[in-house]
């Protein structure tokens, strides 16, 4: 089902934002609903967004690529976002990410074999005073992110599934 | 001491509506709608000497200024793309005291004549940003935004724009192509965004605490706010401190706060009690400052920090203790640089590409003394040949770094040389 029949309100909505002569702008926004529900984008998505925005499908690709929060395959349905930048690395992120690759069983980018959590390596996360910090992204609330100070070493998979 | 920017830290619940207005809440907007011209708007916040928090410290009210006047619309944009590792303050200012910015957005616009404003938050804000949309929906409801406010000709509107995981994007101009639907890559300048902005009209891109500043200077006059601070720098800066300090956090402190006072006072000192080695003022794309007594009693303003070699930027002060070694800590900068790296200028794509796997070979132990002369190199022949700042700042550590930290590389290639 195309983007406009499946969220009308929500397509007029985005593109109000913008002036109609700049619909362009909607391109973001797009996006996130088009990956709202499976977490990643359809070629199908990116040819509504295209033909919306009245550019070309190779544009509508070239944003996906530059941003690393558009994913363009199928992955986990939690994403565990650990961040290893330098004020988290102080306070032994490097560590914890180790810990959670052993208690999870993957590495990072990769998904667990029940589907249910991939595991990213991130850059800052603008919480530096909680450091080590991670947060945690899940397609039913897809507009919300938990930020998770010092999480829990172990129980992570049952820990997303309550979330 | 009493708050200026951090307010819900003294007044619970000021990001509700209701307590916000009962804190004189949008009384300065409203003054500056029915009272003042623009011109004399923007005279206050450059009497004031509030100058950029997002890291360049440029004064805010002569940017204002410059907005063309002969090229209509006009835009304000709010860079809420924070994501210099190390800085967390305008996170903590958009949930906790969140009117106070919005109002700030709502007079910067005023003052420059704009109508339409948008906030652009880096993707990972997604929840902020649905936070702010509810502000800014009450803002509406109450009065404060839409058409013909306070029964005036002045109409206003705010919007929020997430962008997607590109640190790029807090570059004005690669935020500005962002929000026109592109991949945020920086522009050439000049011109710069007063007369070339979004859509090719003139804008102003200011940062959150930047704008959270000016609905307090509108009500108390420029006059108080100069009263503290410095001469160089007026008024009061969050500092985000980090690293190995006790207790993290967010400090709201006058210009001219020394680093003792902010690390030892506010921050309870270094873990384990362990002596300060170095310090990096600005973030990851900090300059990387030795530490000595002299140091510690510097008083942290704009000015003062640059005769130490480095700058404040935004004052996201990374703590270092002495057990950790400079070779590890330009490794982990110069794998996030490489990381956001936009591609488009070949000296920041190239130069990243190669001084990481440089930094990545001597941090493993599998360097030798060429490698460090080597990446000194690479960083030094960047240097002002970058298309902006992204490019200059991911040599800044490594520079400093090998320059002012010269045993811990000779250390880290011991095996090899």
């Amino acid at each position: 089902m195309s983007l406009e029949k499946k969220y009308p309100k929500e397509v007029k909505q985005l593109l109000a934002k913008y002036p109609p002569e700049h619909k362009r702008s909607a391109v973001m926004p797009l996006l996130y609903l088009a990956q709202r529900e499976e977490g990643y984008i359809t070629r199908e998505a990116m040819q509504d967004i295209a033909r919306i925005l009245e550019i070309t499908e190779t544009e509508v690709a070239s944003i996906v690529g530059f941003y690393t929060l558009y994913h363009d395959k199928k992955e986990g349905k939690y994403r565990m976002q650990v961040c290893t930048d330098l004020p988290c690395a102080l306070r032994g992120a490097d560590e914890f990410l180790d810990n959670l690759c052993a208690n999870l069983g993957i590495k990072v980018g990769e998904t667990t074999e029940d589907g249910l959590v991939t595991l990213e390596s991130v850059m800052c996360l603008a919480a530096c005073d909680r450091a080590p910090m991670f947060q945690t992204q899940g397609p039913r609330r897809h507009q919300v992110s938990r930020v998770h100070d010092r999480g829990p070493h172990h129980g992570i998979g049952r820990g997303v599934e309550e979330e | 001491m009493t708050h200026i920017l951090l307010r819900h830290r003294d007044i619970p619940d000021i990001n509700t509506l209701n307590v916000y207005k009962k804190n004189g809440g949008f009384a300065a907007f409203k003054k500056a709608v029915t009272k003042m011209k623009p011109a004399e708007v923007t005279e206050v916040v450059k009497n004031s000497g509030l100058r950029g928090r997002g890291g360049a410290g440029f004064p805010t009210g002569m940017k204002w200024a410059f907005i063309d006047k002969n090229n209509w619309p006009h835009y304000v944009v709010a860079n809420a793309d924070e994501s210099e590792p190390g800085t967390f303050k305008d996170r903590e200012i958009m949930e906790g005291n969140p009117f106070q910015f919005l109002e700030g957005v709502a007079i910067a616009s005023y003052a420059i004549g704009a109508n339409a404003a948008y906030v652009y938050l880096r993707g990972e804000f997604w929840e902020l940003a649905a936070f702010l949309d509810e502000k800014i929906a009450e803002m509406e409801e109450a009065g404060y935004l839409g058409e013909d406010l306070f029964g005036t000709d002045y109409s206003l509107k705010i919007y929020t724009h997430l962008g997607a995981g590109a640190y790029i994007c807090g570059e004005e101009t690669a935020l500005l192509e962002s929000l026109e639907g592109k991949r945020g890559q920086p522009r050439v300048r000049p011109p710069f965004p007063p007369s070339y902005g979004l859509y090719g009209k003139p804008t102003i891109v200011n940062n959150v605490e930047t704008l959270t500043n000016v609905p307090l200077i509108l009500a108390n006059g420029a006059d108080w706010y100069k009263s503290m601070g410095t001469v160089d720098s007026a008024g009061v800066k969050i500092f985000s401190l980090s690293g190995r300090v006790r207790k993290p956090g967010n400090y709201e402190l006058p210009f001219g706060t020394t680093f003792r006072q902010l690390i030892y006072e506010y921050g309870m000192g270094i873990q384990e009690g362990r002596p300060v080695k170095a310090i990096m003022p600005a973030g990851a794309s900090s300059s990387l400052i030795a530490v000595d007594d002299k140091v510690l009693d510097t008083p942290m303003d704009y000015a003062a920090v640059r005769t130490l070699g480095a700058d404040l930027g935004s004052a996201s002060v990374i703590v270092l203790d002495d057990t950790v070694s400079m070779d590890w800590v330009v490794n982990k900068t110069i794998h996030f640089f490489k990381h956001e790296s936009c591609g488009k200028c070949t000296t920041c794509r190239e130069g990243n590409y190669w001084m990481r796997n440089l930094t990545e070979r001597i941090h493993s132990g599998k360097g030798t003394g060429a490698d460090v002369d080597l990446l000194l190199n690479v960083a030094k022949q960047m240097q002002g040949k970058c298309l902006c700042a992204l490019g200059e700042f991911s040599t800044m550590a490594v520079v400093t770094g090998i320059e002012r930290f010269p045993q811990d590389f000779k250390q880290a290639v011991r095996s090899n040389s």
